[in-house]
C-alpha cells in the first residue's frame, strides 16, 4: 500500500467540511485583495476614467463650440452681404429717382425760361411798336402840317391848334383804319 | 500522518502498466496536503493551498498595483488590459444586474471577488502549482459567507424585519392556499440552501476539473509501458484538451460566482421579491 493510499484511508474526511485554518487564510487572502483594490487601486482608476471621460467630452464640447461659432460667423457674413446688396439696390433706385426728378426739374425750368424769353420778346416788340407808332405819328403829323402849310400857304404856327387838329386827324385815320379792318 | 514527506507529486510515479501494481487513481487523497509547516492534527499549520491562496492574492494586488497605482488618462498596455477586466466586471456584471446607481457601491467587492476566484481557479493549470485553490471547500465557503452576510444584512437594512422576512420567503398573497408551502420552500431555499450552493457550485466544478486533469495525467504516465504507450498518447491529448477546457471553466465559474453575488444583492435591494 502506497503512503498516499494509506493517507486517504486514514483521512476519509468529507470534502464538504471546510478545514478551519484554510477558512482563515482564505479570508485573509481575500481581505488583502479587497483592501488594496477597494481602498486604493479602484478609486485611482475611477478618478482617471472620470478624467478621461471629461477630456473626451470636453473635446467634443470644444469642437461643438467651434462649429457653432463658425456657423454664426457664416450667418453674420451672409446677413452682411445681403444687407450690402440691399443697400446697393436702394442707392441705385434712389439715384434713378433723383436723376428723373432732376431731368423733370430742368425741363420745367427750361420751359419756364423759354416762356419768359418769349414773353419778354413780345413785350419788347409791343414797346417798339408803340414807340415806332408814337414817332411815326409825330413825323406823320409834322410832315402833314408841313405839307398842308405849304399847300395852304399859311404856317400853322399855333402849336396848340396845330396839335389838336393833327390829333383829331390821326384819330379819324385810326378810327377809319379800325372800321375798315 | 504516515504519508511519505518526500512525496511531492500527486501520485506514485514508480508504478506503470504491466508492472503488477494497480492504477493509482485520483481520489479524495489528491486534495489533501501535508503541511509545509506545523502539524495537520492541530489547527495550526501551513500547507500548499494556503501558500497558493496568499501568493494568488499577492499576484492580483501586484498586477493591479502595476496597472492602477499611477494610472494615466492615456493608458499604457498593462493599464488597458486591467481596465478591460475591470470594466467587464463593472459594466457586464454589476451594472447589468444591480443597476448603475445602486450597484456602484458594490463594484469593488464584486471586482475583487471575480479576480480572486479567477486567480484561485487559474492555479489549476499553472505549472508546479497545478492545484485549484477553490477545490478546497474552505475558500469558496469563506467567499460565499461574505456574500451571504452582506445580502442578508442588506435585506434587513432595506426592508426592516417583517419586510426582510417577506423578502426571504417570497411572500405573495395571490398564491392563496399554497402560500405557506411556498414560503417554507423559499425560506429554506434562500436562507439555508443558497449560500451552500453558491460555495459548492464553485468548489465542485474545480474539484471535478482537477480530478479529470489528474486522471488523464496519471493515466498518461501509468500507461507509458509496452503497448500502453499508444493509449498513453491518447490520454496525453486529453490532458491538453482538458487543460484548455479548464481554462474556460475557470473563467466561467468566476463569472458565475460574481453574477450570483450580484443577483443576491439585487434581490436584497429590490422592492418586491
Amino acid at each position: 500500500m502506497s503512503p498516499l493510499v494509506q493517507l486517504a484511508a486514514e483521512e476519509a474526511e468529507n470534502p464538504l467540511i471546510p478545514p478551519i485554518p484554510e477558512l482563515v487564510i482564505g479570508l485573509i487572502a481575500f481581505v488583502i485583495v479587497f483592501g488594496f483594490l477597494a481602498k486604493k487601486l479602484l478609486p485611482n482608476i475611477n478618478k482617471v476614467l472620470e478624467e478621461r471621460r471629461e477630456a473626451i467630452e470636453g473635446g467634443i464640447e470644444k469642437a461643438e463650440a467651434a462649429q457653432t461659432e463658425a456657423q454664426s460667423v457664416l450667418e453674420q457674413y451672409k446677413a452682411q452681404l445681403a444687407e450690402a446688396r440691399h443697400e446697393a439696390a436702394r442707392l441705385r433706385q434712389e439715384a434713378q429717382e433723383q436723376g428723373a426728378a432732376l431731368i423733370a426739374e430742368m425741363r420745367a425750368e427750361g420751359q419756364r425760361q423759354r416762356e419768359e424769353i418769349v414773353a419778354a420778346g413780345h413785350a419788347q416788340i409791343e414797346a417798339d411798336r408803340k414807340a415806332a407808332a408814337g414817332a411815326l405819328r409825330q413825323d406823320v403829323g409834322k410832315l402833314a402840317t408841313d405839307l398842308a402849310g405849304k399847300l395852304v400857304g399859311e404856317s400853322l404856327e399855333d402849336h396848340a391848334r396845330q396839335s389838336r387838329v393833327i390829333d383829331r386827324f390821326l384819330d379819324e385815320l385810326e378810327e377809319k383804319a379800325e372800321a375798315t379792318r | 500522518m504516515s504519508a511519505d514527506p518526500t512525496q511531492t507529486l500527486a501520485f506514485d510515479t514508480s508504478c506503470h502498466l504491466f508492472d503488477g501494481c494497480g492504477f493509482p487513481a485520483p481520489g479524495l487523497h489528491s486534495f489533501l496536503f501535508q503541511p509545509l509547516w506545523g502539524d495537520a492534527d492541530s489547527n495550526l499549520y501551513f500547507n500548499k493551498t494556503m501558500l497558493l491562496a496568499l501568493l494568488g492574492s499577492i499576484i492580483i494586488v501586484g498586477f493591479f498595483w502595476a496597472a492602477f497605482a499611477k494610472p494615466k488618462v492615456v493608458p499604457g498596455k498593462l493599464q488597458l488590459v486591467a481596465e478591460a477586466g475591470y470594466d467587464f466586471v463593472r459594466r457586464g456584471v454589476v451594472y447589468e444586474t444591480i443597476g448603475k446607481k445602486e450597484g456602484e457601491k458594490y463594484v469593488p467587492l464584486v471586482v475583487s471577488l471575480f479576480f480572486f476566484v479567477w486567480m484561485m481557479n487559474l492555479w489549476s493549470i499553472i505549472p508546479v502549482a497545478a492545484f485549484p485553490v477553490t477545490a478546497i471547500i474552505s475558500y469558496p465557503a469563506v467567499l460565499a459567507g461574505i456574500v451571504y452576510v452582506l445580502w442578508v444584512s442588506l435585506t434587513f437594512k432595506k426592508h426592516g424585519f417583517v419586510g426582510a422576512f417577506k423578502n426571504f420567503t417570497g411572500y405573495d398573497k395571490t398564491l392563496g392556499p399554497v402560500l405557506p408551502l411556498s414560503m417554507t420552500i423559499e425560506f429554506f431555499s434562500n436562507l439555508l440552501v443558497r449560500p451552500f450552493t453558491h460555495a459548492v457550485r464553485l468548489f465542485a466544478n474545480m474539484f471535478a476539473g482537477h480530478t479529470l486533469l489528474l486522471l488523464f495525467t496519471i493515466a498518461s504516465w501509468y500507461m507509458l509501458n509496452g503497448i500502453g504507450i499508444a493509449y498513453s498518447g491518447v490520454s496525453f491529448v486529453m490532458v491538453i484538451v482538458m487543460t484548455a477546457f479548464e481554462l474556460f471553466i475557470q473563467a466561467v465559474q468566476a463569472y458565475v460566482f460574481v453574477l450570483l453575488t450580484c443577483s443576491y444583492i439585487q434581490g436584497a435591494l429590490a422592492e418586491h421579491h
